[in-house]
């Protein structure tokens, strides 16, 4: 295909998306239209449910249809409307020259086919032939996206590699055929901040060297700001603002725009209070998992998940844990709350809880409470929102006459921010920021003197994430909460910890109050974390990870 | 906090009630529903559809209720023990007296017809003439017993009993016998599969071993020699059956109790204290719900053709019972009385389809990607 008019390489004109359901259709995409140049990089940017990922499939047709349907627009890829395409054309462009590179590499990737077989099909698709050539383009491709010694990866499968690898194999499959449009559909959101930089990396030189056009479609506007040379700015099916990525960031224009740039977690943590009673206090954590080997299964070794960790956590006080994942955050965060076992002693509220057996760790479960990461997995689907809320008292305070019970729940839900009018609905009419108030409501009805907080911001959108910080301050504060919050996303820990830890491979790595840390890090490894999250930039040398 | 209105509380979540839409979708499914539900009342109500005793007798002013209650025979001069209103001294006694009310059809499934029109298997009443079929009756045509009620319709077993009569009662016994045997053994299936997937490790190696190993017993060689035994009555042949059949669900309980007790509200559930029993109930067991419903009827299938065949081999319920699987035996011995085993053949087949349908639709209404059409 040439490019007949000389005009932009992608031109969407008035798109919409239609999605039949039960009752009609739904309008997820109306009326968007934007241009994208020959080696130029456009973002698609706005939160969940905005159609931003919709609009991207579309152009390469891959929705469910019929389910799906186009009730207007034009997608003009080289002047060729790729709308009314048959199938066999779309097979030449897919993977040819528009290719694709989706969030979670781990999904992408066919997990039975070796590498070298997944990208060479890809090549062999398109016309390579000849086992000898095609297996010297997959290690060019190899080396180009940067995996390290490529001849010995051929035939690693993709559970063999790290997340920040299989995201390279799929950027080389992308490229094995020199597209001219490159989609990257939230490529690195599954991704550490470290790696996350790493890759935008790498997209902008092999942009630089092929002169591909990038579609890039994410949530995160420091993403854009930094990657992108024009914007396009979408919320519920609508393109809101649009141009370039300087003009735009200096001066948006529309309302959404200026409350997406202010969505942020911000605010100050609370201040150290040394005198305040002690909640949690651990000394030399650990908690390793035995490797067991041979006919009898006699332990070899171990893995040290967490690696003796100590600290003291106080009322009304929060301590941010942050590492890369893999770095044990989660599991210190299990262990505490005695989900895992785990040796060296914890101690609650002045009693060693290390070493009960469950049923001596019930009644203190009501003081110790968690909220986790995934609010869509955290809430039980087939019970009423009354009855999530409500289940800690039913264990805690049996005694409570089903009226005092609903009391309570009302209560808890008032307290974060929901409508108790809406207590007898079910988890899945929730958004995902109202799903995150409700497991918050679930611990705060039983009234804790802990929470153990695992990234319950990482799943939710920018300006979400902001309400949920502000929610958790204000619980906090008022209740002199010890919270233990764990998280990879400095932005939020900055806004919510006093004092930090910082794990690396079940080891702290460094500790201190939160302001210092932020300040001046001691360690290689903080400030390469640092540098990532607040900079998207890349250390090299410190993160081992490809 | 001042106290909200009650909120009106949905009966059915959101989920159940798609499910039950995407059902009565299914055509075929939602009707098979339908007529398997009236079959199935009508057959537990065998007892007062086809009865050699009246439904109610007035007799000297008294009303007596014989489908429920043996009355003696001395209570209409008489002397057994138990009254046999067939017979005509009987009949004209209270009709004297009285009234008396029967049933459409005066046979239970054990009656034989002492005035069949041709030595046992008689043919079904359709095939004969007016004549023919009251050829035993002393007065002939104009019998006053030679009516309606009195007629085999679909003609008499070689013992001269009713064959609608025991279709009836065979299809009332094979379904309960059936709807017993699914349920008890989904109970014990869902519970070990349960305990399997939620505690896994050692628990759930050695109890699949000791399943592997269990059902590698023969079932029927089983039953032979049991049944050379003891008799094999009704609770008899449940027992031994569910003994074997209870494995069915356990391997899709596990799987679904393996997958779900990682989940994130399982974890919370954990760190709120919620013990383990109520773990499982509450947050495991609507998950495996769905397989269990699904399998269910296919189940009950698989349990009325196991009684079935067992019957028709003979290791099944013992004589007197009606089964469907000895009218079939009857249809093989009896090949010149085509009637005893084209009616079996029947019944089994429309209500084994009927389920089928039935299960189809249960299984389509529960697959989360028929969401949408």
């Amino acid at each position: 295909m040439t490019d007949s008019t000389g005009g932009p390489l992608l031109s969407v004109r008035n798109l919409s998306v239609a999605f039949r359901n039960e009752g009609g259709e739904t309008l997820a995409v109306s009326g968007v239209s934007f241009d994208l140049q020959k080696g130029r990089t456009l973002a698609v940017v706005g939160e969940s449910g905005s159609g931003k990922s919709v609009t991207a499939l579309s152009v390469v047709r891959l929705l469910p249809y019929p389910a799906a349907r186009h009730p207007s627009g034009e997608i003009l890829f080289k002047g060729h409307d790729l709308l009314k395409a048959d199938e066999a054309e779309l097979r030449t462009i897919r993977g040819a020259d528009i290719t694709m590179v989706f969030q979670e590499p781990m999904t992408s990737l066919n997990p039975l086919h070796s590498i070298e077989r997944q990208i060479g099909e890809i090549l062999k698709l398109h016309g390579a032939s000849g086992d000898a050539s095609v297996r010297r383009k997959v290690i060019e491709l190899l080396t180009e996206v940067g995996i390290p010694d490529p001849e010995s990866r051929l035939s690693a499968y993709p559970h063999q590699l790290s997340g920040g690898q299989r995201q390279r194999v799929m950027i080389a499959m992308a490229l094995a055929n020199a597209p001219d449009l490159l989609i990257a559909d939230e490529p690195t959101t599954a991704l550490d901040v470290t790696v996350q930089a790493q890759i935008l990396t790498l997209l902008k030189a092999l942009q630089a060297r092929h002169g591909m056009a990038i579609l890039f479609i994410t949530h995160d506007l420091g993403i854009v700001e930094r990657f992108a040379d024009d914007v396009v700015v979408m919320t519920k099916g609508e393109v809101v603002e649009s141009g370039p990525t300087a003009k735009v960031f200096a001066a948006p224009k529309h309302a959404y725009t200026r409350h997406l740039m202010a969505a942020a977690p911000k605010g100050e943590p609370p201040v150290a209070a040394p005198e305040a009673p002690v909640i949690v206090e651990a000394d030399q954590l650990r908690v390793w998992f035995p490797i067991k080997a041979g006919f009898l299964r006699r332990t070899v070794g171990h893995i040290k998940a967490v690696d003796g960790v100590d600290f003291k956590l106080r009322a009304g006080q929060t301590l941010g844990v942050v590492g890369e994942s893999g770095s044990g955050k989660t599991t210190l965060g299990l262990a505490l709350l005695r989900l895992i076992s785990s040796e060296g002693p914890i101690v609650v509220l002045g009693r060693r809880i290390d070493g009960l057996d469950s049923s001596a760790m019930r009644p203190l479960r009501r003081d110790v409470q968690a909220v986790f990461q995934d609010p869509y997995g955290s809430l039980s689907p087939r019970m009423t929102v009354a009855d999530i809320v409500g289940e800690g008292l039913s264990v805690h305070e049996p005694g409570l006459s089903a009226d005092a019970r609903d009391a309570r729940v009302v209560e808890a839900l008032v307290e974060v921010g929901l409508d108790p009018e809406t207590r007898h609905r079910y988890p899945h009419e929730f958004s995902g920021g109202q799903r995150q108030r409700i497991a918050i409501a679930r611990a705060m009805v039983l009234k804790p003197k802990f929470v153990m907080l695992d990234e319950p911001t990482s799943a939710l959108d920018m300006s979400v994430q902001a309400q949920v910080v502000d929610l958790l301050r204000d619980l906090q504060a008022r209740h002199g909460l010890a919270y233990m919050f764990i998280s990879h996303d400095l932005k939020v820990v900055k806004a919510l910890a006093n004092d930090l830890i910082v794990m690396k491979d079940g080891k702290v790595v460094e500790a201190g109050p939160a302001a210092e840390v932020f300040a001046a890090p001691k360690q290689p490894y903080t400030r390469a974390l640092m540098a990532a999250a607040f900079r998207l930039e890349s250390i090299g040398g410190v993160i081992a990870d490809g | 906090m001042a106290t909200l209105p009650a909120a009106k509380r949905p009966w059915l979540s959101p989920v159940n009630r798609r499910r039950w839409q995407n059902f009565k979708a299914n055509r075929r499914g939602w009707w098979s529903f339908w007529i398997f539900l009236v079959l199935f009342v009508a057959a537990l109500l065998s007892n007062v559809i086809a009865n050699d005793r009246p439904l109610v007798v007035s007799y000297k002013g008294e009303i007596l209720f014989p489908v429920l209650v043996d009355y003696p025979e001395e209570k209409f001069g008489g002397f057994l023990a138990i009254t046999n209103y067939r017979d005509p001294y009987n009949r004209d006694e209270i009709e004297n007296n009285g009234w008396m009310i029967w049933p459409p059809i005066r046979y239970s499934f054990d009656t034989p017809n002492t005035e069949a029109p041709t030595p046992a298997p008689s043919p079904p009443a359709f095939l004969l003439s007016p004549a023919q079929r009251c050829a035993a009756y002393a007065d002939g045509v104009n019998a006053k017993d030679c009516i309606f009620g009195n007629m085999n319709w679909l003609g008499t077993d070689d013992q001269g009993r009713d064959v609608v009569a025991r279709a009836l009662y065979g299809f009332r016994i094979s379904v309960l016998f059936g709807l017993t045997l699914a349920i008890v053994s989904s109970i014990v299936g869902v519970a070990i599969g349960a305990v399997q997937g939620y505690y896994g490790g050692l628990t759930d190696l050695l109890m699949q071993r000791f399943i592997e190993i269990w059902n590698a017993v023969p079932t029927l060689y089983l039953l032979i020699i049991v049944s050379s035994v003891i008799a094999p009555s009704f609770l008899v042949l449940l027992l031994i059956l569910l003994a074997f059949s209870w494995t069915h669900l356990v391997g899709v309980v596990r799987a679904e109790f393996l997958r779900a007790r990682n989940f994130e509200f399982v974890r919370a559930a954990r760190a709120l204290g919620v013990g383990n029993l109520t773990i499982m109930r509450r947050h495991l067991l609507p998950n495996a719900m769905v397989a269990t419903l699904t399998f269910l009827p296919f189940i009950l299938n698989g349990s009325i053709t196991t009684l079935t065949s067992l019957d028709y081999l003979g290791f099944g319920l013992p004589a007197g019972y009606p089964s469907l699987g000895e009218l079939l035996r009857q249809g093989k011995t009896n090949v010149f009385a085509p009637w005893l085993g084209i009616t079996g053949f029947m019944v089994v087949a429309v209500m084994l389809s009927l389920l089928i349908f039935i299960g189809e639709a249960v299984r389509d209404a529960f697959d989360p990607r028929k969401t949408f059409q």
